[in-house]
């Protein structure tokens, strides 16, 4: 296979088996792999702005590697060849590590983040690292001190956030599959508005070591891809116990792609999946609402059993999320203060003139607001009437979950309440960009898993996606419910 | 604007300090206008009678079988740790042994 037909065929369609096998079979070299998707950062990244930086010998050393086993015959790992991308807030040595922060610009971390690792330990190519909303902060990629990121489908529109550049390199095929992370909605939605596939791994599947902590009780990595079996297969290498993350799941991690191959004819037949009432209420958009609902209806006729179910405290979410997620993040964010990496502001006189001039110039205005807020709600005379009730809040909405998954398998849902939204449109109202995230914070506060995956587009050609949501560590039922959505 | 505004501009200060955060007077203002507007959202938890919830701050309570997935604690044994020179190849102000601060205290 050409360089040119491999453009047009197995790689558009995002298959990394595909890849592999054509490497293994010299119809390819990860060489040519890597130098066709490096030409379409160059072509395409300008006017994206998904990368935020990019190292062409590093990538190509990696694909020479994977050439040099090929070349003797030796069997491939299992991302053999495969190009990544990676969020700016995961640690990759030899890669800056900005978090999209100014007070991180030209960090270069010592260390590599362990699902990083265990993506090039499977033979995975790094292009480079990914543009986010700083720290994670965000809905729209609009906080990213270096810039926004536009949406692939339309440039004016934002590509949803925080991981909006680990969303737009899939959707422009700019990247087979990237990595993103997910603290309340940071994977799905930017996933939703760019119509690619994006996984919020159970709380614990996934090792946290390596990722630039915004709120640890809530943080998790996934995987972007453009298939469902390509991001249960990323999983698949980046999920299991690791002695760096004590919150890491020592549960063994089930094989997805067999799981999704057991399935492959059965589809969710003989399935119970949950539609909660509270996730089709005002607020959600007249197209959005049309298009999951056919989906729905499509499941329906798959064989599904589809019920009914309440959430009762859904409306709660976005409140409890605010509160817990920046009390993290102002004990996590205490660390940047111009001593050990990153910037410092210059000429100060004492210690503590240092540390708040530091910040002042690093953090955008998000991260201050949020650091404002988290403080504000542990403080003095605070703590219980905002923290502890968001804690107790937090364990009335899992007790909503645990309900539902006694009667159903899986449980769908819009993943947003619109398609992508216009740069500008919300930057200036914090409490209607929260919202953005009002059907993904619930899971991210539950600590389950979910995925979305595209299931129609608007009249204007914006994609919408649907949410579908499982049991602690059953990402198995999840991909299975996805890939019948994908073949809908 | 509420009644009862919940963060004064004092509060901000106040908490701006506790945050070693050094705010412009338009950036206090800001904040106060978005602590108020976000707050007064958060307010609405007020509906929920809470007295007899246990408070949840980590996902692995919930789960069966928690009490074994809690003990993962790694074995207490010294490993090696980052190279210090590595470590220090990344500080703005180091003299290859320490990191290197403004004085701490005023004389």
């Amino acid at each position: 296979m050409s360089a040119e037909t491999m453009n047009a065929g197995t790689m558009t369609a995002g298959s990394i088996e595909g890849i592999r096998s054509a490497i293994a079979t010299g119809e390819t070299t990860a060489t040519a792999v890597t130098e066709i998707f490096q030409a379409r950062i160059a072509g395409e990244d300008q006017r994206i702005h998904a990368f935020l930086s990019v190292d062409r010998d590093f990538a190509l050393a990696q694909a020479a590697r994977i050439d040099a086993l090929a070349a003797k015959g030796e069997p491939l790992p299992k991302l053999a060849g495969v190009p990544f991308g990676i969020k700016d807030v995961l640690t990759l040595e030899g890669f800056t590590a900005t978090a999209g922060s100014k007070i991180l610009d030209g960090y270069r971390p010592p260390y590599t983040a362990t699902a990083v690792k265990k993506l090039a330990e499977s033979g995975a190519i790094f292009l480079g690292k990914l543009n986010c909303d700083e720290f994670a902060m965000g809905s729209s990629n609009e906080n990213s001190a270096y810039g926004p990121v536009h949406n692939p489908h339309d440039l004016e529109r934002v590509p949803g956030g925080s991981s909006g550049g680990s969303a737009a390199a899939v959707a422009a095929g700019m990247a087979v599959a990237t990595l993103g992370t997910d603290t309340g909605g940071s994977i799905r939605q930017p996933a939703s508005f760019c119509g690619v596939v994006g996984v919020l791994p159970t709380y614990g599947r996934v090792s946290r070591y390596g990722l630039i902590a915004f709120a640890s009780s809530l943080d998790r990595i996934g995987p972007f891809a453009a298939t469902v079996r390509d991001a249960a297969t990323v999983l698949g290498v980046m999920a299991g116990h690791d002695v760096m993350d004590a919150t890491s799941s020592p549960l063994p991690v089930p094989d997805y792609t067999a799981e999704l191959d057991k399935f492959a004819e059965q589809g969710v037949k003989g399935m119970k999946l949950g539609v909660p009432a509270e996730y089709f209420a005002e607020g959600l958009d007249e197209e959005v609402r049309a298009a999951v609902e056919g989906g729905i209806e499509k499941l329906r006729a798959g064989g599904a059993e589809i019920r009914k179910i309440s959430l009762p405290h859904t409306r709660y979410a976005i409140p409890t999320y605010y509160v817990i997620a920046t009390a993290e993040a102002s004990s996590n964010l205490a660390r940047f203060d111009g001593v050990r990496y990153g910037l410092r502001a210059p000429q100060s006189d004492t210690l503590a003139a240092m540390y708040r001039r530091t910040r002042d110039l690093g953090f955008g205005a998000e991260v201050k607001r949020r650091i404002l807020l988290g403080t504000y709600v542990l403080s003095h005379g605070y703590y219980d009437a905002y923290y502890k009730k968001a804690q107790q809040v937090r364990r009335l909405l899992t007790d909503d979950f645990l309900q539902a998954f006694r009667e159903v398998d899986a449980i769908v849902t819009p993943t947003a309440p619109t398609a992508a939204f216009k740069i500008g449109e919300k930057s200036d109202d914090p409490v209607a960009m929260y919202l953005a995230d009002i059907y993904t914070v619930t899971a991210s506060l539950a600590g389950i898993c979910g995925v979305s995956v595209p299931c129609g587009k608007t009249r204007a050609g914006l994609p919408i996606g649907m949410q579908i949501l499982g049991r602690h560590f059953d990402e198995a039922t999840m991909f299975r419910v996805g890939q019948a959505v994908e073949r809908l | 604007m509420p009644e009862m505004e919940r963060v004064s501009l004092d509060d901000v200060r106040r908490v701006a300090e506790l945050g070693n955060l050094e705010l412009t007077a338009e950036e206090e203002s800001r904040m106060r206008r978005d602590l108020n507007a976000i707050l007064d959202y958060v307010a609405q938890l007020g509906e929920l009678d809470t007295a007899r919830v246990e408070p949840m701050a980590q996902v692995s309570e919930v789960l069966e079988g928690a009490a074994e997935r809690l003990s993962v604690l790694r074995d207490d044994v010294p490993r090696p740790c980052l190279e210090r020179e590595v470590v220090m190849a990344a500080a703005p102000e180091t003299d290859g042994v320490f990191f290197k601060v403004p004085k701490v205290i005023e004389r």
